[in-house]
């Protein structure tokens, strides 16, 4: 079971927030299909928000065919987002750790490095859409 | 759709004073609604007239479909939280409790104990005894287990610390997912009712400046920053409400249904906090429609 959090300074709508943390937690595995997610309630409890929003996002989920309310028991996960990809997280993530370490030879801080990486990602994209 | 409040140009005056004007609202049931608004906008007194303690100048006020406060019926249908938590402070908790199964024709006893219990009050304590916190709690209490269809609260957590705030607003949401009430409830404290609301009304001067569900608002507005222009030159059907210029830049918070096509524009979203707060400094533009009504 994953637990959801909220930043109350990110501008996200709340529901949109726990729409992405189900998504994340499905990229990185953390969730599987068949996993229950946290009851209406209880989210509504422990985060101090409306129940509505914890409904809209599951409603959001289960529109993207990614869970499924089981009326009484709960909403459970009834998709995988990892793409089976999962298995390529591993030697992605060892070759990024070298280009990492890399970067910081060169002298770049933190900053530019996340600024390098947004841009080349977006040009990227822009090219795959071209 | 019900509505837990509907108002048709509900206004309230003492003496010369309009304490509420021109006050047209549909607040659907099934919601938890935030009233917001600088003091003396007239946020008690709008809640007041819902649950009849006050009887409206002008205007008509419908909650759950009846008029406010119209019979016994009525009065079980609606939990009024007014501000400071009145109890009893000579009287010991389970005597609250007591008085509200003999008051409330269909009081949850069950449901009352089991509260009592996890909030750890013991029974015997006199309530002026408890906590501001323990104090609020216990009178949430006694108004969810009336079983109302709708919870007034007015400003319930204003006198609270930041955990007892917390701790009262996990509890009022519990409540909400368990039992399907609807709640209005006035506060300063934007950030709580970012979490806790799904609805919001902006209050200012007597009047309602903005209301709607809050992913709607948040979706309908845009903070807009380029080069500096005239605002009047916007395409239509986006309405300006806060606007700032320096010699260079110009700056406006924008509400549009469609989106913002404009290129010289950077577009960035608003949260609920910032968009508030706009829509309360904005100025009163109707005044003078009130110097007409006193």
């Amino acid at each position: 079971m994953i637990e959801f959090h909220l930043d109350g300074r990110s501008g996200v709508a709340p529901y949109l927030q726990l729409i992405h943390q189900v998504r994340h937690a499905l990229r990185l595995g953390l969730l599987h299909e068949g996993d229950q997610l946290p009851k209406v309630k209880d989210v509504a409890a422990g985060l101090a928000i409306n129940p509505n929003t914890v409904l809209k996002a599951y409603r959001e989920l289960e529109y993207e065919g990614l869970a499924a309310a089981r009326p009484g028991i709960g909403t459970f996960v009834t998709g995988t987002l990892d793409g089976g990809s999962l298995a390529a997280h591993g030697p992605l993530r060892r070759e990024l750790q070298r280009w990492l370490a890399k970067a910081r030879r060169a002298g770049l801080d933190d900053e530019s490095i996340e600024a390098l990486f947004a841009s080349t990602f977006r040009s990227a994209s822009e090219e795959d859409i071209a | 759709m019900t509505a837990a409040i509907e108002t048709e140009a509900l206004g309230k005056r003492y003496r010369t004073k309009w304490a509420l004007a021109g006050c047209t609202l549909f607040i659907p049931a099934g919601h938890v609604v935030g009233l917001v608004g600088p003091n003396g906008a007239g946020k008690t007194t709008l809640l007041n007239l819902a649950t009849g303690e006050l009887a409206p100048t002008t205007g008509t006020i419908e909650v759950l479909g009846n008029r406010p406060a119209a019979g016994p019926a009525q009065l079980a249908r609606v939990g009024y939280l007014a501000q400071d938590a009145p109890l009893y402070a000579g009287l010991p908790v389970a005597d609250h409790l007591r008085l509200g199964a003999h008051l409330n024709p269909g009081w949850d006893a069950d449901l009352a104990h089991r509260r009592v219990e996890r909030l750890d009050l013991d029974p015997k304590q006199k309530a002026g005894t408890l906590s501001g916190g323990q104090r609020a709690q216990l009178a949430l209490t006694l108004a969810v287990a009336k079983r109302p269809e709708l919870l007034v609260l007015d400003e319930p957590v204003a006198s609270l610390d930041p955990l007892a705030r917390r701790e009262f607003l996990q509890d009022l949401m519990e409540s909400v997912a368990e039992q399907e009430v609807s709640v209005v409830l006035s506060s300063h404290l934007i950030s709580d009712l970012e979490r806790a609301c799904d609805y919001v009304i902006v209050l200012v001067d007597s009047r309602v400046r903005v209301a709607g569900p809050v992913d709607d608002l948040l979706a309908a507005h845009h903070l807009l920053s380029g080069p500096r222009r005239d605002p009047a030159s916007l395409p239509a059907g986006m309405e300006v409400v806060s606007a700032s210029h320096t010699d260079v830049q110009t700056t406006l918070l924008v509400r549009t249904s469609g989106p913002v096509l404009d290129p010289a524009w950077t577009v960035s979203e608003v949260g609920l906090e910032d968009l508030m707060l706009a829509y309360m400094k904005q100025p009163a533009t109707r005044r003078h429609h009130l110097e007409v009504l006193k």
